[in-house]
């Protein structure tokens, strides 16, 4: 038995997850904390979100997500890859700017508008 | 002349335009300072928004798009790079003025027959703490450093210790991580965090950030920048411990302790502020005790979640609509004050005007502390307890929220006091 907390949304449910039992989760109050007990312990995931270069727009940084959740470990490479990512404005909300994220099928996807600079 | 001047562009004003908007007003103005709408939300790149208002899970960024792009279809006329400087309030029903200025228009006296504030909240500062110490530069707020990292595009520091559990805090531990920094420390003076639990899981417990309770920072070092940080531990009296000291090497502190409330505005216009929550005092509808000014969002009380600052918002814009199309609402019949009682530290709205038409009074506040099952009580003047509520678990950091039935106001003996009460297992 594992206990965790759901961080699925702010409400914050106390789980317990039997892995020895298939993984049953008790405490959730959603479908989706039973989900999320189930992959935490098994192959945990986050969507990761960051910036990237913009040249040409009202900022310098263009905010960004994975448009999928990713494995745990690989947040730190896929940092690396956002490093080296840069795009010219204007940008459009939804845009990718970097498909196929380390091969997991998630792409980096723009989360605003960004303006051209006038 | 206006109809509406919604002074913030943030989700707040946005929200309270675009309601205001939709129940019939044709002449609104939104005013920002900034140089786009979205206020704090665009510097929030995390994801974790909208759960209940969208049902879906967004970035600041996109939760301030949907809003925007609501805002634009309609006829909101919208002013950036604006600043409010005053409100005159108009007597007996005369339009109210709005000063403001900006780099095109100039100066101008604006009026309005209804104003919504929507100024949202500042950090606080070191100076409103009293850390002790030497004064060297690499001191900033949480907002501050998010500001720099995420919009601006400048790393303030690479080892880094956080004053406050905060939800700002929390995510800028996450944040500093993942763009190479070396988080040392998480410090909270309290026994508990004042952040989501689950922004404790994802943002420190995932990176391995220890988060020190009853601890805070006892004396900062540094010649130019800053290069140590001493953190002690605190007792039940919240004063540090002698010989608890913890030195660490670090460039930055990063401050997290609490958003207060932007109301000179509020003040200047003559509008009473309540002490607990440094927001306007308002009626059930977010109405301030001046007619046709109306307050909602983070310059009302603090939030935890965008989400409930969108729907205290519309309501704030749907009633402003109504006071404009109809003149002063209807004469209350009688108006029930509320009290915070035993274990509650506020509550809005401060008061609930009763009409003809019962209608049920949503009423929010926190706890003072964190308890197992409890119950939340609403009990009249006369001893008489009108409503009962019960909860699992509650937290100063997570606000609570309770609708007063109809029924239950109309007989109900002014003032109400909401207490809460622990229920033993």
């Amino acid at each position: 038995m594992k206990e965790l907390v759901c961080i699925v949304c702010p409400r914050g449910c106390r789980l317990t997850v039997d892995e020895e039992n298939g993984y049953t989760v008790t405490g959730n109050s959603c479908p989706r904390g039973a989900e999320y007990g189930r992959t935490e312990l098994q192959h945990p995931t986050r969507v990761l979100t960051t910036t990237v270069r913009v040249e040409g727009g009202v900022h310098r940084r263009l905010p960004v997500k994975t448009s999928r959740a990713i494995p745990k470990g690989l947040l730190m490479a896929a940092m690396e890859e956002a490093a080296g990512v840069s795009v010219t404005a204007p940008v459009k909300a939804g845009q990718v700017v970097l498909p196929d994220l380390l091969g997991t099928g998630a792409d980096l996807i723009a989360t605003r508008d960004l303006p051209a600079l006038p | 002349m206006y109809e509406l001047i919604v002074i913030g562009g943030g989700p707040a004003g946005l929200a309270a335009a675009c309601k205001a908007w939709e129940e019939g007003l044709r002449h609104i103005l939104v005013l920002e300072r900034d140089q786009e709408l979205g206020g704090i939300l665009n510097q929030c790149i995390h994801n974790g928004f909208g759960l209940q208002r969208f049902k879906e899970e967004l970035t600041g960024p996109e939760y301030a798009g949907r809003f925007i792009g609501m805002l634009q279809k309609t006829g909101v006329e919208v002013r950036l790079d604006t600043m409010a400087l005053q409100i005159v309030p108009g007597q007996d029903g005369a339009p109210h003025q709005v000063h403001a200025v900006n780099g095109k228009n100039g100066y101008q006296v604006l009026e309005t027959r209804a104003v919504v504030l929507a100024m949202g909240c500042r950090e606080r500062t070191r100076g409103a703490i009293s850390i002790p110490g030497e004064r060297p530069a690499g001191i900033f707020t949480a907002g501050a450093a998010q500001r720099y990292l995420n919009i601006e595009g400048y790393m303030v520091g690479r080892r880094v210790i956080i004053l406050g559990s905060g939800d700002i805090g929390l995510i800028m531990a996450r944040r500093m991580t993942l763009e190479g920094a070396k988080v040392l420390a998480c410090v909270e003076l309290l026994p508990y965090s004042s952040g989501l639990t689950r922004n404790i899981v994802q943002c420190l417990n995932d990176y391995d950030i220890p988060l020190y309770l009853s601890h805070t920072i006892t004396d900062i070092r540094g010649h130019n920048r800053v290069e140590q940080v001493t953190v002690s531990e605190v007792g039940p009296d919240r004063r540090p411990i002698p010989g608890t000291e913890m030195v660490f090497d670090c460039d930055t502190v990063l401050l997290s302790v609490g958003l207060l409330p932007e109301n000179e505005l509020t003040r200047g216009a003559g509008i009473d502020i309540d002490p607990r929550t440094s927001g306007a005092k308002v009626y059930e509808n977010m109405e301030t005790a001046v007619p046709g000014i109306f307050a909602c969002g983070n310059v009302l009380h603090v939030h935890d979640l965008v989400d409930y600052v969108s729907a205290e918002s519309e309501r704030a814009g749907a009633a402003a609509a109504a006071y404009v199309k109809t003149g002063r609402e209807e004469a209350a019949l009688r108006t029930i004050a509320l009290q915070n009682g035993e274990g509650i530290t506020y509550t809005v709205p401060q008061q609930i005007r009763l009409e003809a038409r019962p209608r049920p009074a949503e009423v929010f506040f926190r706890v003072n502390r964190v308890t197992g099952a409890a119950a939340l009580v609403a009990e009249d003047a006369a001893g008489r307890e009108v409503a009962r509520f019960r909860r699992g678990h509650l937290a100063p950091g997570e606000m609570e929220h309770i609708v007063l039935p109809a029924a239950a106001l109309q007989d109900a003996a002014s003032p109400l006091t909401i207490r809460m009460e622990e229920v033993s297992q």
